[in-house]
């Protein structure tokens, strides 16, 4: 399979300016509340600090605590299951469902879902899936993958959403109102709810001393999938582990505060063992996450909670949009996680950044992800995996910046031909920065001349050309 | 070996060198708190809403609140319903309800959460299916930040224990928070404190 070109998909997203301005916004208004909400707190780079370390003694001790958990679990009267990949993961669920002749399954949101690929496989083998949370539905309905891991269908505007609910809930395409397409959705949405006989959940925390797996949601979809039908499946990502109960104060205080800059989401919830007359089963996936942790440089990933925070405050990510990713995992946690599952396919991810370190800034669990994404670009040129263009280009660019006398001549001789070359000819194919805007008129004068004229005079100094 | 050993060697194998387990500071304000004005701050944040006294009258609040409610589930002594949990024997019947009214035993004034678990509730679907959802809390029994409030023993012993925050929304057109989506439409905190009469 070829490379995901993220630039090249997220051109077509760019290319209607109404929907990049709109998840720009929207994105930056949330990383403005989580701002605002973090220095509420007196002690939040003190949380940051105790989550990060919580998590890196978790995963440094990953194996007991997994075994600790599964015990706790099973003394809760919960069946636990092991899932090596996502076909083995698939097969479980599938398998717990057709031996209970169950043919309808009510989800709340699960990227761990996502990554295996869980409703396709089991509409294949005619289980009817029904997401529950607003945003996974929509994208659902409109046959996309979620393009945002905390808003999947961020990037939509209210009016393609009531397009999308007019065409499958015959809904007034014309009512672009969020609270009217809510109640669309509550419509045709609990019934189903109401009917079913197993439930399925993701977990945003597995708590190894208690067995608890712990669900953040607004809208209650996880209580609502948990508990209404008899039968319960929680799929759980091997990182999802954390050792203590009061552990989970650290991370429920940063999650949501970090995600849209609320305190807390309307329904943080304990799910220790079956409700009445029930069963619960847990699935424990590893999917190349035990692979992962052996990675020298890459581990940290699996510190993250999957806020998003890094997502909302990439300038790449806020105006391209996550599909141009081509991954479940996108921005820049998607980064970094990606190339994990396969590194020819997201040999191009780790270039979709300009390295700012915002996203490490604002990370609640403070991965180093921007370290993170350069040392990516380090694996891809050992391996061979970027494209000729692109690795022609750094290797001119590595010697021109190397040298600055070479700099200054390749400056001059720039703005000198930008101001005399024909447009065709500064707009070609390997002017990527210029397929979606116009390249900056240069400057008169270059700062290094400006400083040469007028300090270098004045103080006899020399300029170390 | 089995799928379970397999990925246990792997990670037995791959985790990096041990980290130390940090503990962890209760972060109490050194400000008193007036922990009940920060929890009626907390939870209107998210659209609940907090009646600070006990009515004189409950049948009457009731009456005025939910003038449409015909059946009310009522898992407390303090006021007799149309109907208990026990009723709702197929869980899912619960979204019969208008009106449920339950206990908290405990609430969270950082964030304007009350805790439920199957003890309070009984069938947990009352909790989400019913239309409208009014929660008894004594205000002695708010506790300043989730570092007190994980000291619970609900989270402990119940198969099921839910810090509630606000009414059922969603923030997934947009990213502000509309009502409603599949849960509660509203959510009433009463201040009421144990063992006084209605």
């Amino acid at each position: 399979m070829n490379s995901v070109d993220q630039a090249e998909n997220a051109a077509e997203f760019i290319s209607d300016r109404t929907h990049e301005q709109y998840l720009d916004q929207l994105l930056w208004m949330l990383r403005t509340r989580r701002d605002e909400a973090a220095s509420r707190v007196p002690e939040w780079e003190q949380l940051r600090d105790l989550a990060s370390q919580i998590k890196e003694h978790t995963l440094s001790n990953l194996a007991h605590y997994l075994e600790m958990f599964e015990s706790r679990a099973k003394a809760n009267g919960v069946m636990v299951h092991w899932a090596q990949d996502a076909h083995e993961h698939n097969q479980i669920v599938y398998q717990l469902l057709s031996d209970r002749n169950v043919d309808e399954l009510i989800k709340s949101k699960s990227m761990l879902t996502e990554e295996c690929d869980t409703r396709r496989f089991l509409e294949e083998r005619g289980i009817r899936v029904t997401e529950t949370d607003l945003g996974e539905r929509i994208q659902q309905l409109d046959d996309q993958p979620p393009s945002h891991i905390v808003g999947p269908a961020w990037h939509k505007t209210a009016q393609d959403i009531a397009n999308v609910f007019a065409k499958a809930y015959g809904s007034d395409k014309e009512k672009a109102d969020p609270v009217y397409l809510a109640h669309v959705m509550r419509e045709n949405t609990r019934p189903l709810i109401e009917r079913a006989r197993a439930g399925m959940t993701g977990a945003n925390f597995a708590v190894a001393e208690t067995g608890a797996i712990v669900t953040v949601t607004n809208e209650g979809n996880a209580d609502l999938s948990g508990n209404v039908p008899e039968i319960r499946i929680c799929s759980v990502g091997l990182e999802k582990i954390i050792p203590r109960n009061e552990d989970l104060a650290v991370f429920i205080r940063l999650l949501t505060r970090s995600a849209t800059g609320n305190a807390i989401t309307q329904y943080t919830s304990h799910f220790r063992g079956p409700r009445q007359n029930g069963e619960m089963h847990i699935i424990l996936v590893d999917n190349g996450r035990s692979s992962r942790l052996g990675m020298e440089k890459f581990w940290p990933s699996l510190k993250c909670i999957r806020c998003a925070a890094c997502m909302n405050t990439c300038p790449v990510y806020r105006r391209s949009g996550g599909l141009s990713y081509g991954s479940t995992y996108m921005g820049p946690i998607g980064i970094i996680m990606m190339p994990t599952f396969d590194i020819r396919r997201y040999s191009e991810l780790p270039f979709s950044s300009t390295l700012n370190g915002s996203c490490t800034n604002v990370c609640p669990v403070k991965i180093n992800i921007h370290e993170q994404i350069y040392a990516w670009r380090e694996v891809m040129e050992e391996k061979h995996q970027i494209n000729l263009v692109k690795k022609s280009a750094m290797v001119v660019a590595g010697k021109v910046l190397s040298n600055p006398t070479l700099y200054r001549v390749a400056g001059d001789t720039m703005d000198a031909s930008l101001k005399v070359l024909p447009r065709f000819a500064i707009y070609n194919q390997l002017n990527a920065w210029g397929r979606h805007r116009d390249i900056p008129q240069p400057a008169k004068e270059t700062f290094h001349d400006w400083y040469k004229k007028h300090r270098m005079q004045a103080t006899g100094q020399e300029i170390n050309t | 070996m089995s799928f379970r050993d397999t990925i246990l060697r792997n990670v037995r194998n791959n985790q990096p060198s041990s980290r130390e387990l940090p503990v962890i500071p209760k972060f109490h304000s050194e400000q008193p708190v007036d922990l009940k004005k920060q929890f009626t701050a907390a939870l209107k944040e998210l659209y609940g809403e907090v009646v600070t006294e006990p009515p004189a009258d409950f049948e009457e609040f009731l009456r005025k609140r939910f003038p449409e409610a015909k059946t009310i589930c009522s898992a407390v002594p303090e006021y007799v319903g149309d109907r208990v949990p026990g009723d709702f024997t197929r869980w899912s019947d619960a979204s019969r309800i208008d009106v449920t009214i339950v206990r908290s035993p405990l609430g969270v004034a950082e964030t304007g959460s009350v805790l439920l678990s199957e003890e309070e509730f009984r069938v947990n679907t009352i909790g989400f299916l019913a239309h409208d959802i009014v929660i008894l809390l004594d205000p002695a029994e708010i506790v300043e930040n989730l570092h007190d409030a994980y000291g619970h023993p609900h989270f402990l012993d119940k198969a099921y224990s839910l810090l509630m925050s606000g009414p059922s929304g969603s923030a997934d057109i947009g990213g502000i928070t509309v009502h409603p989506a599949q849960g509660v439409m509203t959510l009433t905190v009463i201040f009421w404190p144990r063992q006084m009469a209605p």
